[in-house]
């Protein structure tokens, strides 16, 4: 900033020569001091201070919350991938040792990491021990399941899954090739959408946030209009004028930052056992997200940039309106 | 047309403040000042008096640069404060005492932190700080009072904390509007006595004042406004005291 350069050069000026560093440290000191004294100005009204910290808290935590969650839901999705499997389901009139052959074939294959064939019996037995649908099936005179061949493709990257069903989808034996990527396509697609739907209403609460901090500090330059009408008089400028307010607004928002991340915490924990119930059922490893140090700090470090973007704004706006009478 | 009370060897280049042909007209068609010249060289103690809304306190607020001119030009140590730029107010304004009826002191703070104001925001702390404020409550007679807060202060003291706040930076120029119009007549004789002390050490000190019973007598030159117009240009008040 040119004035306050300017007048730190006239000062250490008068005390003979210009001084970078004592400059700089002069200009620390009156950071350091703006910073501290609106700290001490949010203590002494704890009331207000608090119900502000606690809306700028919520308005963080609950996108928070979500981005958590939508990571979550990827990162288990990724698991899946992994296992990444394709059913051939074989012809009606393919005998189970002519499955059994084709599986040993198609295990030979380099872009298979393994075959394994499953007999028209198997297939009942697994079913009717799994659906629950076995006195159904007693009905029926016949067994209605094919043969199936369960494979593993070598690499489970997109393209070569595709590449591999298309070279498989010609063989006589087989009836129908299914891929079991197809809902997992539509999970992430889902999840991808859920995310952008998060990114939105961060985007809002973000906006929230910052009318919220401008609106505080604007009722705050509004109360201490006599206090800049007499600082104005005696000749402070902008910039000093305008420090307090700005670090009271980073301090609003670092200290909603902390509220979310407690907020976090508590949800979280209050999650714990039924997620870890879930987990058990689904035979995965950890549903429960938990609060990272990084994800801990950027929540922070977003609330304090917001709330002192939102301050900013409404110091420019209403203190240049105030003009000493 | 000389409104000029000095020696007639006083050139501009010394006048603490210099208007030329200066009017101000207010947003509503106001005129406060209309063709106001005069120049009041360095190191003088000069009074502007006239009838409330003469426009006394329209041109203080000029020279502080809390009104712009709207014709005619300002200039303060030969410095033309149309020149002077929004950013660059606040550095003018700290070389201008200003000292005001009602005090405009900060009630949420003691005595000492209210003459240590001017001082702060040019970055200063540290001992320097409070010796500077210290050796200015002195000079009002307020030493023992830095810790008290102003309203527990007297309507006389609480002008000298303002006057203690105006000196501390020790500003060449020192402006005062109706300083004493609340004060019982001794007490206005008080800081009458003030601001000769000040202007015995070189400071010049410009008081607008009614208050024509306390200028009689005095000695120093003033003018006279009447409308906005100077109908009286700088001149001695009076006969001297004692005569």
């Amino acid at each position: 900033m040119p004035e306050r350069q300017r007048s730190g050069r006239r000062r250490s000026a008068a005390r003979g020569g210009f001084h970078p560093l004592r400059s700089l440290r002069t200009w620390g000191l009156r950071h350091a001091q703006a910073a501290l004294s609106s700290l001490g100005r949010l203590a002494r009204a704890p009331a207000p201070s608090l119900l502000t910290i606690a809306v700028i808290g919520i308005a963080l935590a609950l996108p928070a919350a979500l981005h958590l969650l939508v990571r979550n839901a990827a990162h288990l999705g990724q698991g899946w991938e992994g296992a990444t499997q394709v059913s051939l389901f074989l012809e009606r009139n393919v005998t189970d040792d002519a499955a059994r052959t084709l599986a040993r074939a198609l295990a030979r294959r380099s872009d298979v990491a393994s075959a394994r064939a499953i007999s028209r019996e198997q297939a009942l037995a697994q079913f009717r021990r799994q659906s629950g649908f076995s006195q159904a099936l007693d009905v029926l005179n016949e067994n209605p399941l094919p043969a199936v061949i369960v494979i593993h493709p070598a690499s489970t990257s997109a393209a070569a899954v595709e590449h591999l069903v298309r070279q498989l989808r010609p063989i006589p034996e087989i009836d129908r090739v299914q891929m079991d990527r197809q809902w997992l396509r539509r999970y992430f697609a889902i999840v991808h959408l859920v995310e952008r739907g998060v990114t939105v209403l961060s985007v809002l609460l973000g906006i929230a946030v910052i009318i919220v901090v401008g609106n505080t500090i604007r009722l705050d330059i509004q109360n201490r209009r006599q206090e800049i009408e007499v600082q104005k008089l005696i000749g402070a400028t902008d910039a000093f004028i305008r420090r307090p307010f700005l670090y009271t607004g980073l301090w609003y928002g670092a200290l909603g930052g902390i509220a979310a991340c407690a907020l976090l915490g508590i949800g979280l924990l209050a999650l714990r056992g039924p997620a870890s119930q879930l987990a058990v059922l689904y035979h995965s490893q950890s549903l429960m997200p938990g609060l990272d140090p990084g994800t801990a700090g950027s929540v922070i470090a977003g609330g304090a940039l917001l709330a002192w973007g939102g301050s900013f704004l409404a110091v420019g706006r209403h203190l240049r309106r105030i003009e000493p009478a | 047309m000389s409104a000029t009370g000095g020696t007639p060897k006083t050139r501009s280049s010394e006048a603490m403040i210099r208007f030329d042909s200066v009017s101000k007209r207010y947003p509503g068609g106001l005129e406060a000042l209309s063709e106001v010249t005069f120049e009041i060289p360095r190191g003088t103690m000069a009074f502007v008096t006239g009838h409330s809304g003469a426009g006394k306190s329209t041109l203080l607020r000029l020279i502080a640069l809390l009104e712009r001119t709207t014709r005619g030009q300002v200039l303060v140590a030969g410095q033309n404060l149309r020149r002077i730029g929004r950013r660059r107010v606040p550095y003018h304004r700290r070389n201008v005492g200003l000292i005001f009826q009602d005090h405009r002191l900060l009630y949420d703070r003691p005595v000492f932190d209210n003459v240590a104001l001017p001082l702060v925001i040019t970055g200063l702390d540290g001992p320097e700080l409070g010796r500077r404020v210290r050796a200015a409550l002195d000079q009002v007679g307020l030493l023992s009072r830095e810790r008290a807060y102003p309203v527990a202060l007297s309507s006389g003291e609480q002008q000298r904390v303002g006057i203690a706040r105006a000196i501390v930076g020790k500003p060449p120029l020192l402006l005062a509007d109706e300083p004493t119009g609340n004060l019982d007549p001794d007490l206005s004789r008080e800081i009458m006595a003030l601001f000769e002390r000040f202007n015995r050490v070189g400071t010049t000190v410009l008081v607008a004042s009614h208050d024509l019973e306390l200028i009689r007598g005095t000695g120093y030159p003033r003018m006279v406004l009447d409308q906005g117009r100077l109908v009286q240009g700088l001149d001695h008040a009076g006969e001297p005291a004692g005569a």
